[in-house]
């Protein structure tokens, strides 16, 4: 079981979604020797799964700082303009490079690429292939992958990072991860010489109700996290207005942006009918449909108590096929409804996390050599509320970025900060239990397999560090094996169960509180997980267990950020304070792993562009 | 969701005990407390099948198989009951039934929503996405098995390099002889030429194609419909040129390309996402013959 076996790269990725497949082509393009390593085969990332588009500014009367104001306004200001400014100015270049690796997308007459609306977009900028856009992405860069002969480790799923043990974490540097390999049980180092690169993805897991995956534990977040980076606006997760009641499955934004109309269970227009956005109605922001549906439904005017309804019947079949089909399938298989034929039943779901591991323009963290890009991370681009089609952008954007970075690229003095130092305020928060670790500090826990020292001398080579986290999970993964305990799958349930119940969209004081205890409660029974299949050839119940320790720390992070906010943000609403507070909360909200005894602090937002400085308005659409 | 666990009727523990300073018998505790979860786990799993097999439930009968564990080695099918629900797949009925009964049934699944292609296996006797398979459609018991013609790892999960490989083979990545200077140029594509290779892209490579190939099973070396599919959509794609084109027709004529198709349709009943694989091929082969006449 125990395995000697070290391999060594300039650059690690993990992950092959979009963004980690777009770091691993920039940064074996800059000459770095590059790897991917991954607890899929790329082709299998829930990159695959977005529908809707990729907003860039590539047409006349369109310009990337109307793309950035867009956003910024979007994000309720609360992205930082530098991130926001760089996403907006890349992405024609990045989505033209994608159009040139072949990725189909849908045209024009005139063979150019097709744009439509989005919500909250000022001019229809978002390209797109059919209602299957992350589909055709992601295979186009595989694809690209597969050309330049890049190395991929996948069903690999990679433990945690090998991070030195200084006390401050600015202080640290990251020299490689250890990674499970799924198929064999095998345990084994790699080195990164010159950096890695977290694109782990999502997180909505952590909700029973999402969109996601279900490999989208936010594995890459929580050791990040443990490793010392701090978490960023983990509070603010966007609910997708459109996903279908029974699954959690996606309907694209595509449907409103085509045309596509939301009732009531009266029959009402809602959107203006009820005055949520009489402006832009159906495509207003997502988080103010997704507030709007449930309102309908908790006022006594969905449809079964549940949902609302989302009608393209008068699109008309040719266009539904053209630019929607993907829509029709979905609505068949995982609904049994007919999108030609009646109106699909929809509500709110889970869908994307915009915080997460911090990080400044370039993806890198405070943790020398350690980056994150893409949905793991938070630069921030998309603040309290992420807009549609700014996903995908965001993916090839940064994953270019860092992948270049981390290749040794020189890149000018970043803008943003990073980790607990310069500009920053310490919170007062109180929580209602005790968080983190059981005994924060000690090695008492479920294996910690934080940074957190030892004991004894620090260890700073890179080598020895490596082989210290390699031989700490192998220490961790026979104690999970060597006897029966709680089956995670409990714990993963009862997490999502209160999740859902208290920390979605509408949040109120009492409810996250009750979650925090309910979450020690989860991670108490974590201590004694076990895992009941003994064999060492694919085994998923000992993968799906590291994973729930992945969702316990990081429902912990959200709710804490969620608790510790008193203000109506973006997709962060407080029933104590219903109005957007710019003047006690126009800061981001960070929470530190302090080895295992969380520590929340804050930083200003950066509202200072290039060349203007983006104003907090009124945001009504 | 699908993932679905009896409520734990739950005994005080940790959370009752005060967060001991000192535990010197910690060992011990722990694994006395595990002992006792393993009693009622197993209990409960009990109290929930017998409480299935009262209601509505539908019988699976799964494929098991793992080489290293003893009472695995040898392939055998284990029964489960699961309470069956309006909607649920079978992708439902197996996460219900590892969750619940048996946390060591083992198969690839991740979207939920057939993008990902991971979780196609053979039910009822055909190659299936199990998570856009209703078990309302499915006649009992279900029986669920990896996908045949493939080396099966445990369980439900087969060894997919031989697949991947296939793939690889036909250079599966656009690569235009000419692309526009300017970073910023689009190289157009007519929407026709777009509409021609827009049902080949939307291949997922879940492998069903191949598992349900006669040809394939026959002939390993044969590149199969997935592979084939793969290089109908860059040969028919109208902006990688002629020069391309030639080496891409040279690739899917070898010996163990397109002339070994029999059009026996059984990919093109299988694939989910609804792709003309034969039909692809066959026009591969014309544009070959074409392409020949042309040279001769």
């Amino acid at each position: 079981m125990a395995s000697n076996t070290t391999y060594e790269h300039d650059v690690i990725v993990v992950g092959a979604g979009g963004a980690g497949l777009r770091a691993a082509i920039a940064a074996q393009e800059a000459g770095a020797d590059v790897a991917i390593v991954s607890k899929l085969h790329p082709v299998r990332s829930h990159t695959g799964a977005a529908e809707g588009g990729i907003n860039a500014a590539i047409r006349e009367g369109d310009s990337w700082e109307d793309h950035a104001y867009d956003t910024m306004k979007g994000s309720d200001y609360l992205g930082d303009a530098p991130a926001i400014e760089a996403l907006c100015r890349e992405s024609p270049k990045e989505t033209i490079q994608l159009e040139h690796w072949g990725m189909a997308f849908s045209r024009e007459e005139d063979g150019t690429v097709s744009q439509r609306p989005f919500g909250g977009l000022s001019f229809p900028r978002t390209t797109y292939a059919g209602a299957e856009t992350g589909h055709q992405l992601l295979h186009t860069m595989y694809e690209q992958v597969v050309k330049r002969g890049i190395e991929v480790y996948d069903e690999w799923h990679v433990m945690n990072l090998a991070v030195t043990d200084e006390d401050d974490p600015t202080d640290r540097s990251c020299h490689g991860v250890v990674g499970y390999e799924i198929r064999s049980g095998e345990i084994a180092g790699f080195r990164a010489r010159d950096g890695v690169i977290l694109a782990t993805g999502g997180m909505g897991q952590v909700f029973d109700h999402t969109t996601n995956a279900v490999a989208n534990t936010g594995d890459g977040v929580a050791m990040a996290y443990r490793a010392g980076v701090p978490m960023e606006d983990m509070e603010f997760i966007q609910f997708h207005p459109t996903t279908l009641p029974s699954t959690g499955v996606l309907i694209s934004e595509g449907v409103r942006g085509e045309g596509g109309i939301l009732y009531n269970g009266e029959g009402e227009r809602f959107m203006f009918e009820h005055g949520y956005a009489n402006n832009d109605g159906e495509l207003a922001s997502r988080d103010v449909v997704a507030r709007a549906e449930l309102t309908e439904v908790n006022e006594g005017r969905g449809i079964e108590d549940e949902y609302v309804h989302l009608d393209m019947r008068h699109l008309g079949e040719d266009r539904i096929l053209d630019r929607l089909e993907n829509i029709l399938h979905l609505a068949e298989d995982f609904e049994g409804v007919d999108g030609l034929e009646e109106p699909m039943p929809v509500k709110p779901g889970q869908h994307y996390a915009m915080g997460g591991i911090e990080t400044n323009e370039y993806g890198q963290t405070c943790v020398d050599g350690l980056y994150a890009v893409g949905e793991c991370a938070c630069a921030s681009v998309h603040g309290a509320n992420r807009l549609g089609g700014n996903a995908l952008p965001e993916l090839i954007v940064f994953g270019k970025l860092a992948g270049r970075h981390a290749a040794g690229e020189e890149f000018d003095e970043p803008e943003i900060e990073t980790g607990k130092r310069g500009d920053h305020e310490d919170a007062d928060f109180d929580a209602p239990v005790t968080l983190g670790e059981r005994e924060p500090g000690s090695d008492a826990g479920p294996a910690d397999a934080s940074a957190a020292a030892d004991g004894g001398e620090a260890v700073t080579d890179p080598d020895a560090v490596l082989e210290v986290a390699v031989d700490r999970e192998i220490e961790h993964v026979e104690e999970l094996l060597e006897t029966d305990g709680v089956n995670h799958a409990e714990i993963r349930s009862a997490v999502q169960e209160t999740m859902t119940a208290n920390v979605n969209v509408f949040r109120e004081e009492e409810g996250l509180k009750e979650a925090l205890v309910d979450l020690r409660e989860a991670r108490d029974r974590y201590a004694d997980v076990g895992v009941s299949d003994p064999s060492r050839t694919f085994n998923t119940d000992l993968l799906h267990t590291l994973e729930t320790r992945n969702i316990i720390d990081i429902a912990e992070a959200l709710t804490m950020g969620a608790l510790a906010r008193n203000e109506f943000r973006g997709a962060h609403w407080r029933k104590e304070n219903q109005i957007r507070d710019d003047e006690n909360w126009l800061k981001h909200t960070l929470i530190s792993w302090n080895d295992g005894d969380p520590d929340l602090w804050y930083r200003p937002v950066i509202l200072e562009g290039e060349n203007k400085r983006y104003e907090p308005k009124v945001r009504s659409y | 969701m699908s993932t679905q666990v009896p409520q734990q009727t739950d005994e005080t523990d940790a959370e009752s005990e005060p967060d001991a300073e000192e535990e010197p018998s910690k060992g011990d505790l722990r694994r006395e407390k595990k002992a006792k979860r393993a009693a009622e786990r197993e209990r409960e799993a009990e109290a929930a099948a017998e409480s299935a097999a009262g209601e509505n439930t539908r019988e699976l009968k799964v494929f098991r198989f793992d080489p290293e564990v003893e009472g695995k080695q040898e392939p055998r099918f284990d029964e489960f009951h699961v309470p069956f629900e309006k909607g649920m797949t079978v992708l439902d009925a197996l996460i219900y039934a590892r969750d619940t009964y048996d946390s060591s049934l083992t198969f690839r699944h991740s979207c939920r929503q057939a993008v990902c292609g991971s979780d196609a296996m053979f039910v009822n006797g055909q190659q299936r996405l199990a998570c856009k398979t209703q078990l309302s459609d499915l006649s009992e018991p279900v029986r669920i098995e990896p996908l045949p013609h493939a080396d099966v790892r445990k369980d439900l999960v087969v060894d997919m390099q031989h697949f991947y490989d296939q793939m690889d083979a036909v250079e599966p990545f656009f690569d235009a002889d000419e692309l526009p200077e300017d970073e910023l140029e689009e190289q157009r594509q007519s929407r026709a030429n777009r509409e021609k290779v827009k049902m080949s892209t939307r291949c997922i490579w879940c492998g069903a194609c191949m598992s349900s190939c006669n040809i394939a099973a026959g002939d390993n070396q044969y590149l199969g419909p997935a592979a084939l599919n793969k290089a109908y959509r860059f040969a028919m794609d109208e902006r990688e040129g002629e020069s391309r084109k030639q080496e891409r027709l040279e690739i899917i004529e070898q010996e163990h390309g397109v002339w070994r198709c029999q059009t026996q349709f059984s990919c093109t009943e299988v694939c989910p996402k609804d792709i003309p694989l034969t039909e692809h091929i066959q026009e591969l082969k014309r544009e070959a013959v074409k392409n020949n006449l042309k040279f001769w």
